[in-house]
């Protein structure tokens, strides 16, 4: 189980702080997916990014993550070193271009394990099982990766990244540069991967609401560097208590809604630079419900069972 | 307005051009004046090339692309200014068609100077006002970088910058792949609003729930093949063609979760291809591709 306290990541810049995660606390229990979702720069990929490595120019402010009872020390990159790939583990962005061109698959992964202290020929085995469950023959290990579609690379990366059974698995975007019918198997894997335990619980940040409608168990949704709302997954999609989330849905065109017959609205406005954010709700800007008390900023808590969000106007209008 | 008649497309390759590769298959379609006519297919599907075909940054191998009963192949110097004022494209990534060093005006300073410099300055203001209006953005917008507007504000601009030439067809290849859902639905608004003034588009997607929220007219391409087009609502109502309804049960909907066996089902669904047949029709507006 996965425990995130009052996570606060900057980035560093030459204009100055970057407050890309600005306090953030959830958790993520065993055997749960979890949908991470919001516009670009509402902090995602970031807080994806901080649960493994930090970039360079990722800055540790503060906050703990706890991950089955150990603390990780995440502001720590060489101690973070022994639980990378065999407790935590990623599928990046771009899987894709995380092959290395000149090896062959099967080449490139002995030498990744090699690197990690472990004996290739041992694991092939398992490794030619899980490829197969995924619909891919063990051909694809002496191949090189340009001769794999998008998606086929993006299954092999996601069989590489969990080999170990890490307790956690961060997959960013994913599915977001394929099209639907490779997007749909990558999104069955997921949901494979957990059932079968080879991950116990996943963090799958993505744009894309209806995709995380199908695999996730629990969608949190982030606007600007802070938590807006978390819920079970129906909750979210039939039941939204916060007007981002609703404005976020109603704005998504679905098979069978037509320009000509229902126009759908957009969200006026960009979101806040986070180099100074606002006080106060961070949303009060593009929000059609904004009164007065929004000045302050709204706590993130629990309107219902497992249902948390950071609305003042939440509470009134969950109920009516 | 626009007519495609049996296109095709063999790119070469190897060291001498020996191999041949034909990516696109008797392609055979046409646009009417005010006509959303979306491209869908899969990564390989030839969508893209279509569309470049079009916008001649392509050749044509085989077949050929009329406008206006012209051979857009065939015009040269004046006469394929002429075709570029009637006829652009946008493309998926905003950031890659602008120069980051360059404040985003000067795309409209060169469209000024190649295609309208007889035009007065009082005349070429009013006329850029209006394509800035017409897609929501003021005129303070071009005194900024690149960097500092999002990317549907300069997927927009793209826009607004075909429309100051009096496009009569507007080429989009996944311009909104790149955007934000929030900022998504409002150039495919926009999109739909240019349409209601008469502009014609080719929308090329492989987002099934796009091309049905904006197009009259529905292609399916399946690597290189139309295998099913015609009327939006016919074909994503009542789809024929195997393809066409794999692709539709693989769109993710919000309010319905596929069941566990649709989920982990590895059909493999670009493999079902098959080449020739040929279309026949359904019923009216209405083709499928039948094998005998």
């Amino acid at each position: 189980m996965l425990a995130v306290s009052d996570l606060k990541i900057h980035y560093r810049t030459l204009a100055g702080a970057v407050k890309a995660l600005d306090g953030v606390s959830f958790s993520v229990a065993d055997g749960e997916i979890m949908g991470l979702a919001g516009e670009s720069g509402c902090g995602k990929s970031t807080l994806g990014k901080a649960l493994i490595r930090l970039e360079e120019r990722m800055q540790y402010v503060g906050g703990q993550v706890t991950l089955d009872d150990k603390v990780l020390p995440i502001a720590d990159d060489k101690a973070m070193n022994p639980y990378r790939f065999s407790e935590v583990s990623i599928v990046p962005q771009y899987a894709m271009s995380a092959l290395n061109p000149t090896r062959r698959i099967g080449r490139m992964i002995d030498e990744l394990l090699e690197a990690r202290g472990l004996k290739g020929a041992t694991l092939r085995p398992e490794l030619e099982r899980r490829l197969a469950i995924l619909g891919l023959t063990p051909d694809v290990l002496g191949m090189y990766p340009i001769e794999l579609s998008g998606g086929m690379k993006q299954r092999v990366v996601m069989v590489l990244s969990t080999l170990l059974d890490p307790s956690l698995l961060i997959a960013d975007e994913v599915t977001s540069a394929l099209d639907v019918a490779s997007q749909k198997k990558v999104a069955g894997a997921l949901v494979e991967f957990r059932d079968r335990g080879y991950v116990k619980s996943m963090i799958v940040v993505t744009h894309d609401l209806a995709i995380l409608a199908q695999v996730a168990d629990s969608i949190m949704i982030m606007y600007a560097g802070k938590l807006a709302e978390k819920a079970p997954t129906r909750t979210i999609v039939d039941a939204p208590a916060h007007p981002y989330t609703r404005l976020l849905l109603g704005s998504l065109p679905e098979v069978g809604i037509r320009f000509e017959e229902k126009r759908l609205p957009g969200i006026k406005g960009r979101p806040p630079s986070l180099l100074s954010p606002p006080t106060g709700c961070r949303f009060r800007d593009r929000c059609p419900l904004a009164f007065d008390k929004c000045a302050e900023e709204p706590p993130f808590i629990e309107i219902a069972p497992d249902h948390q969000v950071a609305c003042w106007k939440a509470d009134t209008h969950a109920q009516g | 307005m626009l007519k495609v008649e049996n296109v095709s497309k063999v790119f070469r390759s190897g060291a001498f051009g020996g191999k041949k590769k034909r990516v696109i298959h008797d392609v055979d379609f046409e646009v009417k004046p005010g006509e959303v006519v979306s491209l869908i297919g899969e990564s390989g599907s030839g969508k893209t090339t279509v569309g470049r075909m079009i916008l001649r940054l392509t050749s044509v191998s085989e077949g050929r692309i009329t406008f206006d009963g012209e051979d857009v192949s065939a015009l040269k110097g004046a006469s394929l200014k002429g075709y570029y004022r009637r006829v652009q494209g946008v493309f998926q990534d905003p950031f890659s068609s602008f120069n980051p060093i360059f404040k985003v005006g000067r795309v409209f300073r060169t469209i000024r100077r190649e295609f309208l410099s007889d035009l007065d300055q009082a005349t070429w203001e009013e006329r850029l006002t209006g394509a800035l209006n017409a897609v929501g953005l003021e005129v303070a917008a071009l005194d900024k970088f690149p960097h500092q507007m999002s990317g549907g504000q300069l997927q927009r601009l793209l826009i607004a910058r075909a429309l100051v030439l009096d496009i009569r067809l507007l080429v989009a290849d996944e311009i909104i792949s790149m955007l934000d859902a929030s900022t998504r639905i409002d150039v495919l608004n926009l999109l739909g609003d240019l349409k209601r003034q008469g502009l014609s588009i080719i929308f090329v997607t492989h987002d099934l729930a796009l091309g049905n929220y904006i197009s009259d007219r529905i292609i399916i391409l399946q690597k290189g093949v139309i295998v099913e087009m015609g009327a939006t609502d016919r074909v994503f109502g009542d789809p024929q063609h195997p393809y066409t309804r794999s692709l539709l049960d693989a769109v993710p909907h919000l309010h319905e979760r596929w069941s566990e066996e649709e989920l982990k089902d590895l059909g493999l669904v670009a493999d079902t291809a098959r080449f020739g047949g040929h279309l026949i029709e359904h019923r009216e507006n209405h083709l499928v591709r039948v094998y005998s």
